[in-house]
């Protein structure tokens, strides 16, 4: 697959009207990478994550997606940047009145030349990668917390978008589901060779998916510590990075 | 796009050897005659393998998955085997995790019913539902008797502000709305009573029309539509974020809590907007017959307030008291028995302004029904 998927943020500041989350951060994630954006609650995870998908205007400075500047680009220029993108929202945001089927088609009804014929297979296709196969007539208030989840990804991965953009993917799965979910995310990426950017909490997946990373520090507003989760856990560079990682342990156990 | 670049899928059989062939770049490829000619050889049975050959493919989208996933469903059917020839093994691990999970979804039961049996269904279902909004009716009838007797879980500020919202907010609309209405009353009526040089008795038809009934049902359509469709949409949204779950795990009464303000603001502040429509119907009708009958300000109000009678206007008064009681009855309940999800929010808030508008005509029917016989 000819994928691409690179993401440059130049400068960042991201808040709001009275306050800054993050001032002036720099990171890069590369194609194909699984990046995962870490840090305690209130750090402003979910709202960098608003900011890369275009869904809020950083305070100040740039995002760059495959060398285009994604962040000052004119509004038609931004949408077709976006269409490049698959999020997958926390409940899964499937849209009630429509089954899954009909969640899956409508970006595609939009914004592919398929016929109906290919679209109905595409949805199945779609279906099948999330182990959903045969759901396509069921609504989403048919279907468990952990299935909404998966066709949400069903949908995300719809237009074949270069980066996948997940937020808070195992929140409220039971561990199986979550390794599902996980699997699945290792899968895409390489199979299809998928930018992932995960914001999440859960450390089994960060451990189990991750391959570059960073954790935000509300106090100093910055990144304090940026690389391989594993590595991270192996020689973290503050004591803060470290307590993250081991869930809260003491040195001495 | 340059010529090696072109997407080519072709095929091969050799004798029992199916080859599947797929070179260049597959973006939003669209083949489907080959595809059923190898769907269809597949199917035949003479086939013991196949082979899928991508190693010329050099850029794919899931176009080509699709193609490869059809395929594979066929020979997994009739447990042909596959061999997979490509570069890396994206395209086959991909296909391949659509089949990882073989878990088939339980049946959608779709029972159809003979006609008969659908009329027995909608029989039980409206009997269902009476029984549940009586059901309902008396547990708002048991909280106003815990709050008369002072046991009511019920917040001052949140009757407050249903006051609020349905009072003093309300006020321009329907002064609009009223005072339009006393214009196409008086407007109307004028266009007829002038054929009989009876134009001056346009002030008495809007006055007793405003008075009686037009302005409480007007300011019925406007609530209902306003707070009625506001309560449900509230209370609904409640049930989809579990605050009512919450609530009833706390064991605190949704009568109490949620129902009782609202239907006690809309009960109390309705017969005041009646009496404000009918004071701006009557001022709208005025404007019709100052300005276009040419009555004089003063004749006109004399006019107006000869026609007026306490009966009407009681009467009136006493429909907005019922119109505020279904409205804010008919909003928190289907509020209370909505869905889970933004759809059925959307479908509650419909049902709670159309069952409104239905309950005040009918309301409306049974208390003209009365003041016939009591004669007023």
């Amino acid at each position: 697959m000819t994928n691409k998927g690179q993401i440059i943020a130049r400068h960042l500041t991201v808040g709001y009207e009275n306050f800054d989350l993050l001032k002036n951060v720099d990171f890069e994630i590369n194609e194909h990478d699984i990046f995962v954006i870490m840090g305690g609650s209130g750090c402003g995870k979910s709202t960098l994550l608003r900011v890369l998908t275009g869904l809020k205007e950083p305070k100040e400075g740039e995002i760059l997606i495959d060398g285009k500047n994604f962040t000052k680009s004119p509004p038609t220029e931004k949408e077709k940047l976006m269409r490049r993108f698959g999020i997958l929202y926390q409940g899964g945001a499937l849209f009630s009145s429509m089954t899954l089927a009909e969640n899956i088609a409508l970006p595609l009804q939009q914004y592919s030349d398929y016929g109906a014929a290919e679209i109905a297979d595409l949805v199945s296709f779609k279906l099948s990668l999330v182990g959903l196969s045969g759901y396509e007539d069921y609504y989403p208030s048919e279907i468990s917390g952990g299935m909404k989840k998966r066709a949400g990804l069903a949908r995300a991965l719809a237009l074949d978008p270069e980066i996948v953009y997940f937020d808070e993917p195992s929140a409220g799965l039971d561990p199986i589901s979550s390794r599902l979910l996980d699997d699945l995310i290792l899968d895409l990426n390489q199979s299809l060779g998928t930018t992932i950017v995960l914001v999440t909490h859960e450390l089994n997946s960060i451990f189990a998916i991750g391959n570059n990373s960073i954790f935000l520090d509300p106090k100093t507003q910055s990144i304090m510590a940026r690389g391989d989760p594993k590595d991270l856990l192996k020689n973290p560079p503050t004591e803060q990075v470290r307590l993250f990682l081991t869930r809260g342990e003491t040195k001495h156990g | 796009m340059s010529k090696e670049q072109k997407a080519l899928f072709s095929y091969h059989v050799n004798q029992t050897e199916l080859e599947l062939i797929f070179q260049g770049r597959f973006v939003c490829f669209q083949d489907s005659s080959s595809l059923s000619r190898v769907i269809e050889i597949v199917q035949k049975g003479q086939i013991k393998r196949v082979v899928v050959q991508t190693k010329e493919v050099i850029g794919w989208d899931s176009s080509l998955a699709i193609i490869l996933y059809r395929v594979k469903k066929e020979t997994e059917r009739a447990h042909i085997p596959i061999i997979w020839k490509e570069r890396t093994n994206g395209l086959k691990r991909l296909v391949e995790l659509a089949f990882s999970v073989d878990r088939k979804p339980p049946v959608l039961s779709k029972k159809t019913s003979s006609f008969l049996e659908k009329i027995g269904e909608t029989g039980f279902l409206v009997y269902q539902s009476c029984c549940a909004g009586f059901s309902f009716l008396k547990k708002v009838m048991f909280s106003l008797g815990r709050l008369l007797s002072g046991r009511a879980v019920i917040r001052k500020v949140d009757f407050l502000f249903a006051l609020e919202d349905a009072g003093y907010k309300a006020v321009p609309i329907v002064s609009l709305i009223s005072f339009m209405v006393g214009l196409i009353l008086a407007f109307v009526g004028a266009v007829q009573l002038k054929v009989f040089g009876a134009h001056i008795y346009v002030a008495s038809l809007v006055t007793i029309g405003m008075t009686r009934i037009m302005g409480a049902i007007m300011i019925g359509v406007i609530m209902a539509g306003r707070t009625g469709a506001s309560y449900a949409a509230a209370i609904g949204t409640m049930q989809v974020n579990e605050e009512i779950d919450a609530l009833k795990t706390m064991g605190v009464s949704i009568s109490d809590f949620l129902v009782l303000p609202r239907v006690l603001a809309l009960t109390l502040t309705m017969p005041f907007l009646t009496v404000l429509a009918d004071f701006m119907g009557m001022i709208g009708g005025g404007a019709v017959g100052v300005f276009m009958l040419g009555i004089s300000p003063q004749e006109y109000w004399k006019l107006s307030i000869e026609a007026l009678s306490l009966s009407h206007f009681l009467v009136g008064v006493f429909h907005g008291l019922v119109f505020g009681i279904v409205i804010a009855l008919c909003g928190c309940y289907y509020g209370v028995h909505s869905g889970r999800d933004a759809n059925s929010v959307g479908v509650s808030t419909t049902k709670a302004v159309v069952s409104a508008i239905v309950w005040m005509i009918v309301m409306t029917g049974l208390i003209t029904f009365a003041c016939e016989v009591i004669g007023v």
